[in-house]
């Protein structure tokens, strides 16, 4: 049986449970990344890491967090 | 006598700019940075490793506050992907000065110019200061400056090939036609390479692989420090004039 109480995203291309109603910046705190070092787009918009406690996140949502690599 | 490199009107002490990807980690990466005493590197954006959080970060060994940071593009073959990644970079930390390379092939990794241009104009309106890797071609580079790039990077040769400046003539002719900076980037070997860049009348050199995959990354880093030193004082110098024959050193008189 379905939990009613979680939900599934998908974060960073794969399939990620969250519990109902948990917002952006709770999702950080869980995964322990600083909201300083990366960038979020959810279902395709960049948000503005001032709006991070205020974005609940919804069922199939489609997050992205990124960070700076090496690169060339 | 002062050389700062200035772009988009921010000073800089040092005339070589490198890459932090191939690395084998990030001690190695911050031992390049500092053997190379640049001010500014090139940085990727990237998925975030979900599972595993314990996994080491760029910032946390070199540190955005004194190393300028330079987001890239690399693996971007359209103006929307080019934009996206860009916007992102921003968000990170409100960085407006980027690397924009919108690549055409993935074997030779040349850039697109037709989306390069569309994405150079679509970046400086939202505020961006946009340097620009591009193809050797005046005529393309001058458009890109026409759109508002605040540095020209043409490439020596491609991304990663180590076989330096291919066509000198046409780095000149960008070097002399534009009024922002010019950064030959991509292509350079070895410090003769960077040196030549110099010479012809560069503004600055940027400079990955090359360091990456020497023997010695951090002896070669601080071979690429002299080299761009040393080019962009011999260009200064402005270098003698070249004879067919030979002209003696000490005097001919008074011979015994």
């Amino acid at each position: 049986m379905n939990n009613l109480n979680v939900a599934q995203i998908q974060l960073n291309g794969m399939s990620y449970e969250i519990d109902n109603d948990t917002n952006l910046s709770e999702l950080l705190n869980r995964l322990k990344i600083q909201k300083n070092k990366v960038a979020i787009e959810v279902n395709g918009e960049i948000v503005e890491k001032n709006k991070y406690p205020n974005l609940i996140l919804r069922k199939n949502d489609k997050v992205e967090i990124v960070h700076f690599i090496g690169g060339g | 006598m002062p050389d700062d490199f200035i772009i988009a009107n921010k000073k800089f002490k040092s005339r070589l700019i490198v890459g932090t990807g191939k690395y084998k980690d990030f001690e190695e990466t911050a031992d390049v940075i500092k053997a190379s005493a640049v001010d500014i590197v090139t940085v990727a954006v990237r998925r975030v490793n979900i599972s595993n959080k314990d996994q080491p970060l760029l910032m946390d060994y070199i540190d955005p506050k004194i190393i300028t940071y330079l987001p890239n593009t690399a693996g971007c073959f359209t103006s929307d992907e080019a934009l996206r990644t860009l916007r992102l970079a921003r968000e990170i930390g409100g960085w407006k000065l980027v690397k924009l390379e919108v690549l055409g092939d993935k074997k030779i990794l040349y850039p697109n110019m037709i989306e390069t241009i569309k994405s150079t104009e679509a970046l400086v309106k939202e505020g961006f200061e946009v340097m620009v890797y591009c193809t050797d071609d005046p005529i393309l580079s001058k458009k890109l400056e026409d759109a508002g790039a605040c540095a020209i990077m043409p490439l020596a040769a491609p991304i990663g090939s180590g076989i330096g400046i291919q066509n000198k003539t046409n780095i000149t002719l960008i070097k002399e036609q534009s009024s922002v900076p010019v950064i030959v980037d991509a292509g350079v070997g070895t410090a003769s390479d960077a040196t030549i860049a110099m010479e012809l009348g560069c503004d600055g050199v940027l400079i990955n692989t090359a360091i990456a995959e020497a023997k010695n990354p951090v002896l070669m880093a601080g071979a690429m420090k002299h080299a761009v030193i040393a080019g962009r004082k011999a260009f200064k110098a402005e270098r003698m004039k070249k004879r067919k024959y030979a002209c003696a050193s000490s005097p001919q008189e008074n011979l015994i």
